[in-house]
C-alpha cells in the first residue's frame, strides 16, 4: 500500500506544478511594483525646466497635497500619446509634477509647447539622476505621492483613458 | 493557379494527417486489448500515412517560403524577397507556427521509423507503442490546427514584401540548431511510448529495455548536438562570447537532457540486471514530459526569456492542457500499473549497480535544481510574494559542485563490476589514476598558464579522474589478447560508446574550467592605426570600410593580428550591420578559432571621429566545450550500432532473456553502461 | 487591419529581440585588475530591469548603461560590493539580483537542493543496505560458487 502511495508522488508533484503554471498564464512577468512603494520620495535638489534659477527639493512633494509625478521625455513617443490623459487629470484638479527626463532644456520646453503642459512645475533631469533614484527604467512612468511625500502607486508605461478611470483616479481618491 | 493553392493543400494535408493520427491512436490499442490482429495491423499503415501527410504540409509551407508567397501571414512575417534561399528554407522553423509544424513532422517521422525498425517486436507491443505515439501526434496536430495555423492568409490585402527573418536567425547556427534540438525532444517520445506500452501491457523485462535503449541513445545524441549547437550559436552570434546563460529556454533543453542521461544509465541496469524497472519507466515518462514542459515554458510567455516566441495566452493554455493530459495520464498509469513487487536483485556498496544508482540520484538532483531555479520566480509571483530573478550566479553555485561530486563516482563507475566489486580491486585499479590526476591537475595550470587557478586545477583533476581509469580499463582488457589490435577489436561497440561518451564529459569539463577562468577580455577604443595587445597577440586596426550585403549595410573593420614573436599575421573582419527591412543593427563577430584558443573581436559603437569601441577576447579551450558535446553524442550513436541491437532484429536471443535474472557468469563482460 | 497587425508584430519582435545582441561594449579604465574583476562580476550579476533576460553587462538598454556607470562610480568611490548591490535593490527592487538573497521566500530555492543531496545520500544508503541483504539472503550454494568464479576471474584480469 505504501508502495502505491510512493508511486503516486510523481503525479501529485506534477499536478502541483501545473497549478502554478496555470496561474502563471495570467500573470504578466513585466508588471513589477516599484521598489520605492510605501517609501519616501527620494531626496533631491534640482532646478526646474522652466526656470534654470529656481531650485526645488523634496518639500515640493510633501506639502499636504496628493501629487502625480510623471517622468517624460521628448524622445519618447508613448509620452506624447499619453499627454491628453494627463491634461484631463490636471483638469480634474489633480496636482501634477513632471520630470523632464534625459532631455535638453530646449527639447523639453518644445515638447510642452507642442503637447500641452498639465504640470504645475517640471523638474529638469537631463542626466536621469533623479530618474535613477526613482528606479525609472524607461519613460513614461508615473508615481503617485501622498500628502506626506510617500510613494503610494506606480504606473509603468503608457497611461490610457481606461487606466485613468480604473487605476489612477481610484488611487488618487484613496490617498486624498 | 495551382501554385496559389499550395497553402490550402498544406492545410488540408494537416487535417488528413490528424485523421490518420486519430485512427492510429485508437484502433491498434483497442486491437491489442481485444487481441484482434487485424486491428493491431492498422498501426503500420496509419503511422506511415500520417508521416506522409504531415510531410506534404511541411513541404507546402516550405514552398510558400521559397516562392515568396507573402499572402501567407507566416511568410510575410518571417521572410523577405531579398533573403537568400537557404534562409528562406530555414525561416520555416524560425517562428512559432513553423517550428511546431517541424515538431509534428519529426514526431510523425520518429513514429514511422519506430514502426519500420520494430518488425521483430511482439505485435501487441508495436500496436501499443504506435498508438501512444499517435495520441501525442493528435495533440500536436490539434495544437497547430486550432491555435497555430501556419497557413493563415492575408487576403485580399497582401503586403508587397515580407518583414524579413530576424537577422539574429539568419545564420548557419539557426539552420542546424532547432532541428537537432527538436529531434532530441521529440525522439524521447519513442521511449516514452515504449514505457507506456509496457505499463499497459504489463510486459517489462530485459528485452523491453533492450528495445528501448537504441531509441533513447539516438534521441539523447540529437539533443546533445542540439544543445551544443545552440551554445555555439549564442557564442558567436550574440557578440559577447558567452556560451551558456542559464536562460529559461536553455534550461528547458537541459532538463530532458539530464533525465535522458539518467535514463540511459538506468536502462543499462534494467537490461543487465533486471532491476530499477519502475524507476526506468518513471525516467522515460519524465524525460518526455520535460521536453513538453520546455515547449510550454518557451511558448506560453510565463517566463521572461531572451528567446521567447511572441506569445499568446490561448496557445499557452492549449499547451498546458496538452501537457496536463499527456503527463497527468502517463503518471496516473504509472501509479496504477508500475510493477507492484520490485524484483530485488542484490548488489554491494562498490558495485556498478550502486554507482549507477548514485549517478541517477545525482542527475535527478541536478534536474530538480535547474527546474527549481527556472520556475521559482514564477512560483513566488503566483503566490504574490514579489518578483525575483534567479540567474547564472545561483545556477553556477549549485550546478558546479554537484557536477563535481558526480564526477567522483563517474571515475569509479565504468571500472566497477555488476553486483559487487571488491574494494581491493577498485583501489588497485584507481590509485594510480588518482595520483596522476592530482599531480597533473595541479601542475598543468602552473606550467602552461601565467597564473595558477584552483578552479582550473579542480576541473582538470575531475577530467583526468574520469579518463585515466578508462585507459587503465582498456589496458586491462587488451593485455591478454594476442595483440593490442586484436584485443581492441574484441571490445563491443557499446563499450566504445560508453568510453567516448565519458571522454566527451571530461573534455567539456576541461573546456568549461579553462575558458571560464583564463578568458581575457579587453574593451578598447580603436581607430585606424591603433593597436591593442591581448594574451600575446597584437591586434591592429588597419582599415575601416563599408560594404553592402544582400539585405544589409555594414561597417567593417580590418584588424591585423600578429602573434608576439612570430612574423606571420592574419586579418579579422568584425562588422556592424544594419539590416534594412527591420532597421535592426547587428554585431557580426570576427572569430579566429583554434583547438587551444579562440580569438574573438566584436565591434561596439561608433564613438565618433572614426573610432569604434572594440571588444577583443582571448578564449582558451572554448572549442572543447562543443567538442565534448560532439564526443558524447558520437558515443551515444556508437552504442546504438552495437551488434546486440542488430541481433535483436533477427530473433530474441535466449541468452539475453536470461540476462534479466541477474546472476550470470558473464556478468563481467565488457558492457556498455552509458 | 492585417497590415496594422503585421506592423505591430514587427515592432513587438523588434522590441523583444532588438536588445538581445551584444551590448555594453564600452571603454572603461581600471588601474587595478581586482577592481576590474569586481566590476565584471557585479555587472554580470545585476539584471537589466527592462530587458527580457539579460545582465546589465551585455545590454544596450539606457538604464543598463546608467547602472553600469553607477557601479563604476561607486567602485571608484571605494564602496563594497554589498553596498553597491543594496544601492541597486533600493532603487530597482530585488528583481535586479541574479543571485537571490537567502530570505524567507527563497529558503526553498537554496534549501531544497541541499536537502536533496542529504536525502539522496540517505536513499543510497538505504537502498544499498537493503540490496546487500537481499543478495546475502538470495545466494544459493551454486550461486556462491559462481560468484567465486567471478571474483577470481576479476582478480586474474
Amino acid at each position: 500500500m505504501t508502495r502505491r502511495l510512493i508511486l503516486l508522488l510523481p503525479l501529485l508533484g506534477f499536478l502541483g506544478l501545473s497549478v502554478f503554471l496555470y496561474q502563471g498564464l495570467s500573470l504578466n512577468p513585466f508588471h513589477r511594483d516599484s521598489a520605492l512603494m510605501a517609501r519616501d520620495f527620494p531626496v533631491f535638489d534640482m532646478v526646474t525646466l522652466e526656470d534654470p534659477e529656481r531650485r526645488v527639493d523634496r518639500s515640493l512633494l510633501a506639502n499636504g497635497e496628493v501629487t502625480l509625478v510623471n517622468v517624460w521625455g521628448e524622445w519618447c513617443p508613448e509620452c506624447k500619446r499619453e499627454m491628453p490623459q494627463l491634461l484631463d487629470l490636471a483638469d480634474r484638479g489633480i496636482r501634477m509634477v513632471g520630470i523632464s527626463y534625459k532631455d535638453t532644456r530646449e527639447k523639453g520646453l518644445g515638447f510642452l509647447q507642442d503637447f500641452g503642459n498639465p504640470f504645475e512645475v517640471n523638474i529638469f533631469d537631463p542626466d536621469g539622476e533623479l530618474g535613477f533614484e526613482l528606479g525609472v527604467y524607461g519613460a513614461p512612468e508615473t508615481f503617485l505621492v501622498d500628502r506626506d511625500g510617500i510613494i503610494r502607486y506606480h504606473h509603468t508605461g503608457y497611461i490610457s483613458a481606461r487606466d485613468v478611470r480604473e487605476y489612477i483616479l481610484p488611487e488618487v481618491q484613496k490617498w486624498q | 493557379m495551382q501554385i496559389q493553392m499550395i497553402p490550402e493543400i498544406g492545410h488540408f494535408a494537416l487535417v488528413i494527417a490528424l485523421l490518420f493520427a486519430i485512427v492510429q491512436s485508437v484502433v491498434p490499442l483497442a486491437g491489442a486489448a481485444l487481441r484482434r490482429p487485424l486491428w493491431m495491423a492498422y498501426a503500420r499503415p496509419m503511422a506511415a500515412g500520417q508521416f506522409l501527410f504531415v510531410a506534404i504540409a511541411y513541404a507546402a509551407l516550405t514552398a510558400s517560403y521559397m516562392l515568396d508567397d507573402f499572402s501567407v501571414l507566416n511568410v510575410a512575417n518571417n521572410s523577405n524577397s531579398m533573403l537568400p534561399w537557404y534562409y528562406k528554407f530555414s525561416a520555416v522553423w524560425g517562428n512559432h507556427e513553423g517550428s511546431v509544424l517541424l515538431w509534428s513532422l519529426m514526431l510523425a517521422g520518429w513514429g514511422y521509423f519506430a514502426v519500420r525498425y520494430s518488425r521483430e517486436l511482439p505485435r501487441d507491443m508495436v500496436a501499443r507503442v504506435i498508438s501512444v505515439l499517435g495520441m501525442v501526434c493528435v495533440g500536436f496536430l490539434l495544437f497547430i490546427l486550432v491555435t497555430s495555423n501556419p497557413f493563415e492568409r492575408l487576403l485580399p490585402q497582401m503586403p508587397q514584401d515580407g518583414a524579413d527573418l530576424n537577422p539574429l536567425l539568419q545564420d548557419i547556427g539557426l539552420i542546424l540548431h532547432p532541428p537537432m534540438l527538436y529531434m532530441g525532444y521529440v525522439g524521447f517520445s519513442v521511449v516514452f511510448a515504449f514505457a507506456i506500452a509496457a505499463l499497459i501491457g504489463g510486459r517489462l523485462d530485459a528485452a523491453w529495455a533492450r528495445w528501448a535503449r537504441p531509441w533513447t541513445n539516438l534521441a539523447w545524441a540529437f539533443l546533445t548536438v542540439g544543445i551544443a549547437l545552440g551554445s555555439w550559436w549564442a557564442y558567436y552570434e550574440l557578440g559577447w562570447g558567452g556560451w551558456w546563460f542559464w536562460d529559461p529556454v536553455e534550461n528547458a533543453s537541459l532538463l530532458p537532457w539530464l533525465t535522458g542521461t539518467a535514463l540511459m544509465h538506468s536502462l543499462a541496469v534494467t537490461e543487465k540486471r533486471g532491476s530499477f524497472k519502475s524507476w526506468t519507466l518513471l525516467l522515460a515518462i519524465t524525460t518526455f514530459s520535460l521536453s513538453l514542459l520546455g515547449t510550454f515554458l518557451v511558448r506560453s510567455g510565463v517566463l521572461t526569456s531572451v528567446h521567447a516566441f511572441a506569445n499568446d495566452p490561448s496557445r499557452g493554455f492549449f499547451i498546458l492542457m496538452l501537457l496536463g493530459i499527456t503527463v497527468g495520464l502517463s503518471l496516473l498509469i504509472f501509479a496504477l500499473r508500475a510493477p507492484r513487487v520490485s524484483h530485488k536483485v542484490g548488489f554491494g556498496w562498490l558495485s556498478r549497480d550502486a554507482m549507477l544508482l548514485i549517478n541517477n540520484i545525482m542527475l535527478v538532483i541536478l534536474t530538480v535544481t535547474v527546474l527549481l531555479g527556472t520556475v521559482y520566480p514564477l512560483l513566488l509571483d503566483a503566490l504574490n510574494l514579489g518578483k525575483i530573478s534567479v540567474g547564472p550566479p545561483y545556477f553556477n553555485a549549485l550546478f558546479v559542485p554537484l557536477t563535481l561530486l558526480m564526477c567522483v563516482f563517474m571515475g569509479m563507475g565504468p571500472i566497477s563490476r555488476w553486483k559487487d566489486t571488491s574494494s581491493k580491486l577498485l583501489i588497485q585499479r584507481l590509485w594510480l589514476a588518482a595520483a596522476v590526476a592530482v599531480v597533473l591537475g595541479m601542475a598543468l595550470p602552473l606550467i602552461f598558464a601565467e597564473r595558477w587557478s584552483a578552479p582550473v586545477a579542480i576541473g582538470i583533476i575531475a577530467a583526468l579522474w574520469i579518463v585515466l581509469p578508462m585507459l587503465r580499463d582498456l589496458y586491462d582488457k587488451t593485455r591478454h589478447a594476442s595483440s593490442v589490435g586484436a584485443g581492441l577489436k574484441k571490445l563491443s561497440l557499446a563499450y566504445w560508446g560508453m568510453q567516448l561518451g565519458h571522454l566527451g564529459v571530461a573534455v567539456t569539463i576541461v573546456g568549461v574550467a579553462v575558458v571560464s577562468n583564463y578568458n581575457i577580455e579587453r574593451n578598447v577604443r580603436m581607430s585606424v592605426g591603433d593597436s591593442v595587445s591581448v594574451a600575446g597577440y597584437t591586434f591592429t586596426m588597419t582599415e575601416l570600410a563599408s560594404r553592402r550585403g544582400p539585405n544589409f549595410l555594414a561597417d567593417r573593420a580590418v584588424i591585423e593580428v600578429q602573434r608576439d614573436g612570430s612574423r606571420r599575421s592574419f586579418t579579422m573582419n568584425p562588422e556592424k550591420r544594419l539590416y534594412i527591412a527591420r532597421g535592426m543593427p547587428m554585431t557580426q563577430v570576427a572569430l579566429r578559432p583554434g583547438f587551444f584558443r579562440d580569438l574573438y573581436v566584436a565591434m561596439g559603437e561608433d564613438l565618433g571621429d572614426n573610432s569604434w569601441a572594440m571588444r577583443v577576447q582571448y578564449k582558451p579551450f572554448v572549442r572543447w566545450l562543443w567538442l565534448g558535446g560532439l564526443l558524447m553524442a558520437a558515443g551515444g550513436v556508437l552504442a546504438v550500432a552495437d551488434k546486440r541491437y542488430r541481433r535483436l532484429a533477427t530473433a530474441p536471443d535466449p541468452e539475453d532473456v536470461a540476462a534479466s535474472s541477474g546472476a550470470k557468469p558473464e556478468g563481467d563482460r565488457q558492457e556498455a553502461t552509458a | 487591419m492585417a497590415v496594422i497587425r503585421l506592423a505591430l508584430i514587427g515592432i513587438l519582435t523588434l522590441l523583444m529581440v532588438g536588445t538581445l545582441q551584444a551590448g555594453g561594449i564600452e571603454v572603461r579604465e581600471f588601474d587595478d585588475p581586482v577592481m576590474e574583476q569586481r566590476y565584471r562580476s557585479l555587472t554580470a550579476s545585476l539584471r537589466c530591469p527592462t530587458c527580457e533576460n539579460q545582465a546589465i553587462n551585455d545590454s544596450d538598454a539606457p538604464v543598463s548603461r546608467d547602472m553600469r556607470d553607477r557601479v563604476y562610480m561607486m567602485l571608484m568611490d571605494g564602496r563594497a560590493d554589498m553596498e553597491i548591490r543594496d544601492h541597486m535593490v533600493e532603487r530597482f527592487g530585488n528583481y535586479v539580483l541574479y543571485n537571490p538573497r537567502l530570505e524567507g521566500r527563497t529558503f526553498l530555492l537554496w534549501g531544497l537542493p541541499a536537502g536533496l543531496v542529504l536525502a539522496g545520500g540517505v536513499l543510497v544508503g538505504l537502498v544499498v543496505r537493503a540490496r546487500r541483504n537481499a543478495s546475502a539472503r538470495e545466494l544459493s550454494a551454486e550461486e556462491r560458487a559462481r560468484l567465486e568464479v567471478l571474483i577470481n576471474r576479476g582478480r586474474s584480469e
